[in-house]
């Protein structure tokens, strides 16, 4: 049926691609109460997409990339420094970016189609299914690269994740390995955003990890369980969307909130026969 | 030369200084008991050993054969989050990614040591449960193992035994006494003044008046009695 045509078969994956890297670092995100920078990044790749779109780069990546890493890098720094509340800083950057954004999109762009172009890059409405094959390629490999290093950092990111001071007195870099984080992060967001938006991706990202979490009581078995959910919900999420012409982004995010509410209530019911 | 030898030790936090020029070493073998009132800087000078915190001025020296990361730590609250999903095990080994280095897995000996040191603690049959849904002194035996896996040298315990009932509490002790008896170095913070006196080898006194030295020292100086006593009135008292 829609197999046939290519851009669906692309677009099915890269959204599992995705969705399984996104997962990933989510339990991480979660549980450091990092959420918000996750938020945070993905206003600041929107921000970085406008001004690329304005300047007309034939590849975006190239800018929305090192400027969404740069931003989890100096996120991270104020983060870690306790004169500056962490949050505050990353909702003003975050609110910072998003306007300038717009603004400049405003300002400067040619196209006639304004208001569509904004929604699209904030709900990631049809990206998925224009992708080139050169950008399937590189959501591939960036992906594949994403869960290699989580899985070579596995049990350090554990490590530093359950107890950073630990850690780092008993002989880990730390700091290294949240920059690591940081990074990585970064570059899910910027993969995720093709998927489902800016304004989306935090749920992408933070509702397989939260509805593992009912379910299971050890790292190893949330992270598992959290990338699988992921991927059975994204896929499931783009099936419905290709079927009944809704918007990818928030169909794949409704299926998230969906499974997550079945954790929830399976989790309670789970525990209550446990007890 | 000792295990650990602090000279002139002055620390704090920016510009505030919680204690300065302390002198006293620690040697292979040696149950150090800290003690001082609360906010005596104790946390702070414990952080500082381990060098999560940089000294305002002088030195800390690691020598007879010990190296920085070989120093176990069993911190005076964890910081982590009530819904955090770990198992036991998981926690246990995590004490072993010091000996990593950039070696991603843990190997067949670091297993290993992880599950000779739940033995140890006796909490193996707790290797798969969560580590949120257990009591405060089964946590403590739990990071204490991990401890235990990060070094075979030295442990310094921040309060053990903070929040335990009196039976749990004489458990850990012997537990520590025990650890201590087979020859690890141990260095505790202690309120409990009379369990001080009972197993240290060495007191360091921080406060307003410093005392460093062994236990028997401890019990003739002035500070010594006058803090003893007061631990007398207090137990008798409650
Ligand atoms: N992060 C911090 N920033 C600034 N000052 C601090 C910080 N942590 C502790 N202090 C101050 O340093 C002093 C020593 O604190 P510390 O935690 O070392 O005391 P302590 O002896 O461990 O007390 P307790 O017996 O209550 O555990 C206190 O006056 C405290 O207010
Ligand atoms: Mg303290």
């Amino acid at each position: 049926m829609y197999l046939q045509y290519p851009f669906v078969r692309y677009a099915l994956i890269v959204g599992v691609l995705i969705a399984l890297c996104s997962s990933l670092l989510g339990v991480t995100l979660v549980l450091k109460r990092f959420s918000f920078i996750g938020d945070g990044l993905s206003h600041v790749a929107f921000g970085a997409m406008s001004v690329a779109a304005v300047l007309q780069l034939t590849n975006e990546m190239m800018l929305i990339l090192p400027v969404t890493v740069i931003s989890a890098v100096m996120l991270l720094r104020t983060g870690q420094n306790a004169r500056i509340k962490g949050d505050a800083a990353i909702a003003m950057i975050s609110v910072g970016a998003l306007a300038f954004g717009y603004l400049i999109m405003n300002i400067f762009s040619t196209s006639s189609n304004l208001t569509g172009d904004v929604c699209s890059t904030l709900f990631g409405s049809t990206s998925i299914l224009t992708l080139t094959p050169g950008e399937v390629w590189l959501c591939a490999v960036l992906s594949i690269a994403v869960v290699l290093i989580f899985i070579i950092f596995y049990n350090k990111i554990f490590a530093v994740t359950f107890d950073e001071e630990f850690a780092k007195a008993t002989g880990t870099r730390a700091e290294a390995y949240n920059l690591l984080v940081a990074v990585v992060i970064a570059v899910v967001i910027v993969l995720a955003m093709n998927l489902v938006g800016s304004l989306l991706i935090s749920a992408l990202v933070i509702f397989p990890a939260l509805s593992a979490m009912r379910l299971f009581d050890n790292f190893k078995a949330v992270t598992i369980c959290s990338a699988i959910l992921s991927v059975i919900c994204a896929f499931f999420g783009m099936i419905v969307s290709i079927l009944g012409g809704t918007p990818v982004g928030s169909t794949i995010v409704a299926v998230d909130v969906a499974v997550f509410l079945i954790c929830y209530f399976s989790g309670r019911v789970k525990r209550g026969i446990v007890r | 030369m000792a295990f650990i030898t602090v000279t002139d030790l002055s620390l704090g936090y920016d510009e505030q200084l919680v204690l300065r020029d302390l002198n006293f070493s620690v040697s292979k073998g040696d149950y150090l008991c800290i003690v001082g009132e609360n906010g005596s800087g104790k946390t702070t000078l414990m952080k500082t050993i381990l060098h999560l915190k940089e000294p305002i001025s002088g030195k800390i020296e690691t020598g007879d054969g010990l190296k920085q990361n070989e120093i176990g730590y069993l911190p005076q609250q964890t910081i982590v989050q009530k819904d955090f999903p770990a198992s036991v095990k998981e926690i246990v080994l995590s004490g072993c990614q010091g000996r990593c280095g950039f070696r991603p897995f843990y190997s067949k000996e670091e297993k290993t040591l992880a599950r000779e040191n739940m033995e140890r603690m006796g909490i193996t049959d707790l290797a798969n449960r969560c580590y949120r849904d257990l009591s405060g002194g089964q946590q403590q035996r739990v990071l204490l193992a991990r401890a235990l896996c990060a070094t075979g040298k030295v442990l310094l315990l921040d309060e053990p035994v903070a929040g335990l009932d009196p039976k749990v509490t004489a458990q850990m002790y012997d537990l520590i006494e025990g650890l201590n008896k087979e020859g690890i170095t141990i260095i505790m913070i202690s309120h409990d003044i009379s369990a001080a006196v009972r197993y240290a080898s060495h007191i360091l006194h921080i406060g307003d008046r410093v005392f460093f030295g062994s236990r028997e020292e401890y019990l003739k100086s002035g500070i010594g009695k006058s803090f003893v006593e007061m631990g007398k009135g207090g137990e008798n008292n409650g």
